[in-house]
């Protein structure tokens, strides 16, 4: 793609979140869209939101269970950026009516990390190391893809599919949990939906953190110390609306939960 | 009440229970039985045990089958039931488990109780499952329904044992003060490959609810969990089909891991 179409698209996303309204998936209008391409049409997309005065916190990681990466013939995850405008806290309710699309809620742990971490050749323990605490977390993502009619390079370009996230407010360290056999329990409107484990995500969430370190390691880029890195959903996606409720548990590490207004 | 005689409940636990030793399947006994009531399924049940326990065989726990919504509604089947564990059942951890002796079996990750006193419904609730309990430990049930491709109604199931075949336990106890047993993880691998997790949330809620319900629905027939009792609750992950050369291991959440071999 071009350089015209990349800004283009960019914009295009911008617009679209602003005005809660969807677009035809990218791969049908240009079939020699690459993830590259993808990637940086996701740059034009924060730029804008900076622009506007937003500010990046941290990184999410998306794609990470088998499941997904299956639907979307891929083997490898992607990421977006976070910023202080997708952030809420426990207690909080989460305004998906007037700002989300087509929103889905998953349970995750978030990593908050107190030194840098920049790739390649960052390791598990290199991340562990570098991690000061894991919160529980739910990710409410979107799209602006009509439909969620996605492949890769449609979601790579919407910033993973980014849209709002909530932090439990239990912080632990890391050295006292085995992240990777810590189970999740999602419950919505008072049932237990799904029951998940650490190692749904690339077997486990901080492979997951590594592996965004190493792959941003390539373009130069770190992770900081004080960012948020969601590492990704352990439970399949749930669709929500306004008056749902939920809550996620997550063994060794705590709860959080949200109602969606 | 039941609708079958005597002699109709001696010869369906025959059959099914040859089928079992004789690693056939059967087509479900509904089909040929279809005024069969609960009560004529649990004792079919009852009597493929006492053919055991007269054979010389020793009972060694009970199991819940059917106990998450996911399997229920997999299954077609409105609610969970039981079925005991003859010693035979019982394999080895690390050990290997004769795929020939078996249909067509499955693994599932579950935990394990051993009480520590007597368990007697009605009434029994997940208070007094954990005041009687003494630790529990991870287990895993292979799973093998009698039943042509694992087709079957609930009273066929309960019939068949509940589809029992082998078990293995192992890892580490724990008392369960020390455990959030809801949110307990278990990761699944066959062949080095993580194929299943899930949390102990899975089984009806909470793992103490589904030995609560088995004291409750043995207290139907005026039986009782007596102390000692080792009781596995149920899948917490979706069943997995093993083939010959597959091996497992199922990593617990702060009670280790369990591994075996289909050989």
């Amino acid at each position: 793609m071009n350089k015209e179409d990349i800004i283009q698209c960019g914009d295009q996303l911008f617009d679209a979140m602003r005005e809660r309204t969807t677009l035809r998936p990218f791969t049908e209008r240009f079939a020699d869209i690459t993830i590259k391409d993808a990637y940086n049409i996701s740059l034009r997309m924060i730029d804008r939101r900076v622009e506007t005065g937003e500010k990046i916190i941290g990184k999410k990681i998306g794609v990470t269970s088998r499941a997904v990466q299956r639907m979307l013939d891929v083997h490898q995850p992607d990421f977006g950026y976070l910023t202080d405008q997708m952030a809420f806290n426990q207690g909080e309710e989460m305004p998906i009516s007037e700002r989300l699309i087509q929103p889905k809620a998953e349970g995750e742990i978030a990593f908050i990390l107190k030194k840098d971490l920049m790739g390649p050749g960052v390791t598990n323990a290199d991340v562990l190391a570098a991690t000061d605490c894991v919160i529980p977390c739910f990710e409410v993502v979107d799209s602006r893809i009509e439909n969620w009619q996605i492949r890769i390079q449609d979601t790579v370009a919407d910033n993973a599919s980014c849209g709002l996230f909530i932090l439990g407010d239990k912080a632990v360290n890391p050295r006292k949990v085995d992240l990777a056999t810590c189970g999740m329990v999602v419950e919505k409107n008072g049932s237990v939906i799904s029951t998940g484990a650490g190692a749904a995500a690339l077997g486990s969430p901080v492979n997951c953190v590594a592996w965004l370190a190493n792959t941003l390691g390539e373009f130069g880029i770190p992770l900081k110390a004080g960012e948020v890195i969601l590492s990704g959903s352990l439970v399949p996606l749930e669709p929500v609306k306004a008056g749902d409720h939920m809550s996620v548990n997550i063994g060794g590490i705590g709860s959080a939960s949200v109602r969606f207004v | 009440m039941g609708n079958l005689n005597k002699e109709q409940i001696e010869k369906l636990a025959a059959h099914l229970e040859s089928a079992e030793l004789e690693a056939h399947d059967v087509t479900k006994i509904t089909d040929d039985y279809p005024e069969m009531t609960y009560e004529d399924a649990f004792d079919i049940q009852w009597e493929i045990r006492r053919r055991k326990e007269e054979r010389g065989n020793r009972i060694v726990g009970m199991k819940m089958g059917l106990t998450s919504w996911a399997k229920m509604s997999q299954m077609g089947v409105e609610q969970p039931c039981y079925g005991f564990l003859a010693d035979y059942f019982s394999v080895p951890e690390g050990g290997e488990i004769k795929r020939d002796e078996l249909i067509h079996p499955k693994i599932e990750a579950e935990l394990a109780f051993v009480t520590k006193a007597p368990l007697k419904g009605p009434g029994v609730h997940i208070g007094d499952v954990l005041r009687a309990t003494d630790f529990v430990l991870p287990a895993v049930e292979v799973i093998d329904s009698r039943y042509r491709d694992f087709k079957f109604d609930l009273k066929s199931v309960i019939a068949d044992n509940s589809s029992s075949s082998r078990f293995i336990t192992g890892g580490r106890m724990a008392d369960v003060a020390d455990l959030d047993l809801k949110s307990l993880g278990v990761v699944m691998e066959v062949n080095g490959e993580v194929v299943e997790v899930g949390a102990g949330a899975a089984v009806l809620g909470h793992p103490a609810a589904s030995v609560a319900m088995l004291a409750n629905m043995l207290g139907e027939r005026g039986e009782e969990l007596p102390a000692g009792s080792f009781i596995m609750i149920g899948a917490i992950t979706a069943a997995v089909q093993m083939n010959k050369g597959d091996s497992f291991c199922v990593r617990y959440q702060d009670l280790g891991t369990i591994s075996g071999k289909f050989v």
